[in-house]
């Protein structure tokens, strides 16, 4: 280990604080340290529980001088997302509207992470109510890019990737709605996993559109996230520690869909991909095309049943102090006003025909991959980017390759693939089988380092 | 309801509600509402010509001739 420990895994960590070696107290301290060095210049943080964390390390701490883990959980600094309520601190969901509001209680899973041992260190920031891909539109200022800091970290959990990336916390809790996970893992460099639709509870979890919604971990590496996924979903950790060996990439079946998904990629991003092809087939990987025929159509679906079931929950507050909302998100609220029941209702249908498409699409596969993002990490404020000679609207580029899997409830995952020549990180996104998260996980760990290499 | 009827009806409202920058938006949906019919139309071509209940009808999904 030549890095601060504050920058390692959970995976490492986790043996040196059961054993006494590291104390929650000095981690949480120094997590604590980037937050006020760099913070200020990067906007990852809106609530920061400098004197709570510290308490919560030191309660850790003497649990294990008194002989007592709870699990690889105990003593890590995590941050959650701020549409995740913690007992007594503010939820403020990146926005003015909810101004002055504090949670009366945790929602279940930040309940989960504290029976599990875990130091809350704070609340990050995100694109107003999660309604953005950006983390641009919020009443806490843009969050930017630790790689670049004129680019946006993606979004609408951008804050949480950013904490990670810069040692601010060692993992942190986002929500996916259309991939605000996976986008923000990919523009960042980090792992963020979707799990398999209703696998971790929403309560207590400001919601965007109901159906669509997702709480998962982001995190440094595969085996991370797979860790604090069995917490989130309500599963003892300690019994299933350390993880299994990991499995070999050999004889692993990749479907890789190409029809709409390489349509529009930027240049880089393709090469990143094809190279990580190559790793992987070299590896032993066998990869075969596969095709998901109403791709093309993700889009319309995905608008048709995510503006409608948002604009439903915030209704009344557009009614009431529609001035509070940054000018974007409003505007996307009111939209999803016009929506048509009818349209609704055949949205819904085409839903129900894209799943069963992704599952043939899966059948004799072990996951899925394609990129996470077409294009690295687009600049601050920009509504359109250039790719491969083209004009695209940078909302539509930042959803296009994640969003079908919430339509369908697939679990998703994001792992890093290199980095552009200009230093900004590409992501390999993996899509695992109906219901199958802990599958899926294991098909990542044996590409993580693969793809890596 | 035709996607065209719908657009200048939700168009007239957003001028009455004074959210004439939501009409930029609007007609993206519209887009996009073409654009989700167009699926169901498909889907309607590909059924069988008998689907349970037997002998129900299928109206096309924007009131176009078909």
């Amino acid at each position: 280990m030549t890095a601060p420990l504050h920058f390692h895994t959970i995976t490492e960590l986790a043996p040196l604080i059961a054993g006494g070696h590291v104390s929650s107290e000095d981690l949480t301290r120094a997590c604590l340290s980037e937050i006020e060095a760099h913070d200020r210049a990067l906007n990852a943080f809106i609530t920061v529980l400098g004197a709570g964390a510290i308490a919560q390390a030191r309660a850790r701490d003497a649990e294990i001088a008194a002989g007592r883990c709870r699990g690889p959980l105990h003593g890590i600094p995590i941050s959650l997302k701020d549409l995740i309520d913690q007992e007594g601190v503010p939820t403020t969901a990146a926005s003015r509207v909810l101004g002055g509001h504090v949670a009366a209680s945790d929602a279940p899973v930040t309940a989960r992470l504290r029976e599990a041992g875990a130091v809350l260190v704070g609340k990050t920031n995100l694109h107003e109510f999660a309604f953005g891909t950006t983390s641009d539109d919020t009443a806490f200022g843009a969050v930017r890019n630790p790689h670049d800091p004129s680019r946006s970290p993606g979004g609408s959990s951008g804050g949480s990737a950013v904490a990670i990336v810069t040692g601010m916390s060692v993992a942190s809790i986002g929500t996916d709605t259309g991939g605000s996970i996976r986008i923000p893992s990919a523009a960042c460099g980090t792992v963020g996993l979707k799990p398999a639709w209703g696998d971790v509870p929403c309560d207590g979890v400001v919601p965007l559109s109901r159906s669509l919604d997702h709480v998962g971990p982001l995190a440094r590496s595969v085996a991370d996230a797979w860790l604090i996924y069995l917490v989130l979903r309500g599963e003892p950790t300690a019994a299933r520690w350390p993880l299994p060996a990991r499995r070999s990439a050999r004889g692993l079946r990749l479907g890789v869909p190409r029809a709409y998904f390489h349509d529009v990629l930027d240049d880089e991003v393709r090469g990143r991909f094809a190279a990580s092809l190559a790793w992987l087939r070299q590896a032993g990987a066998q990869t075969v095309d596969v095709v998901i025929p109403r791709a093309s159509g993700t889009a319309a679906v995905y608008l048709h049943m995510s503006l409608p079931e948002a604009s439903a929950y915030h209704a009344g507050w557009l009614a009431s102090v529609p001035e509070r909302y940054t000018r974007n998100v409003r505007l996307r609220l009111e939209m999803g006003r016009y929506v048509l029941a009818e349209d609704y209702v055949r949205a819904q249908a085409a839903r129900t025909a894209l799943r069963r498409e992704v599952d043939a699409a899966l059948d004799g596969c072990d996951a899925l991959v394609l990129p996470t993002l077409p294009i690295p990490a687009p600049v601050i404020g920009a509504a359109s980017v250039e790719v491969a000679g083209t004009t695209q609207p940078v909302r539509a580029m930042m959803l296009r390759l994640t969003q079908l899997f919430n339509l369908t409830g697939h679990p998703a995952v994001s792992i890093p693939m290199g980095e552009t020549a200009a230093g900004l990180p590409c992501g390999l996104q993996l899509v695992g089988r109906h219901q199958d998260t802990e599958g899926l996980l294991a098909a990542a760990a044996a590409c993580e380092p693969i793809v890596l290499s | 309801m035709t996607i065209d009827d719908w657009l200048a009806s939700a168009c007239a409202d957003a001028d009455r509600r004074g959210l004439a920058d939501l009409k930029p938006l609007l007609a993206s949906l519209a887009d996009a509402t073409r654009a989700l019919r167009g699926i169901d139309r498909d889907d309607a071509a590909g059924r069988p010509a008998d689907p349970a209940p037997s002998g129900s009808p299928e109206p096309p999904p924007d009131g176009a001739p078909r």
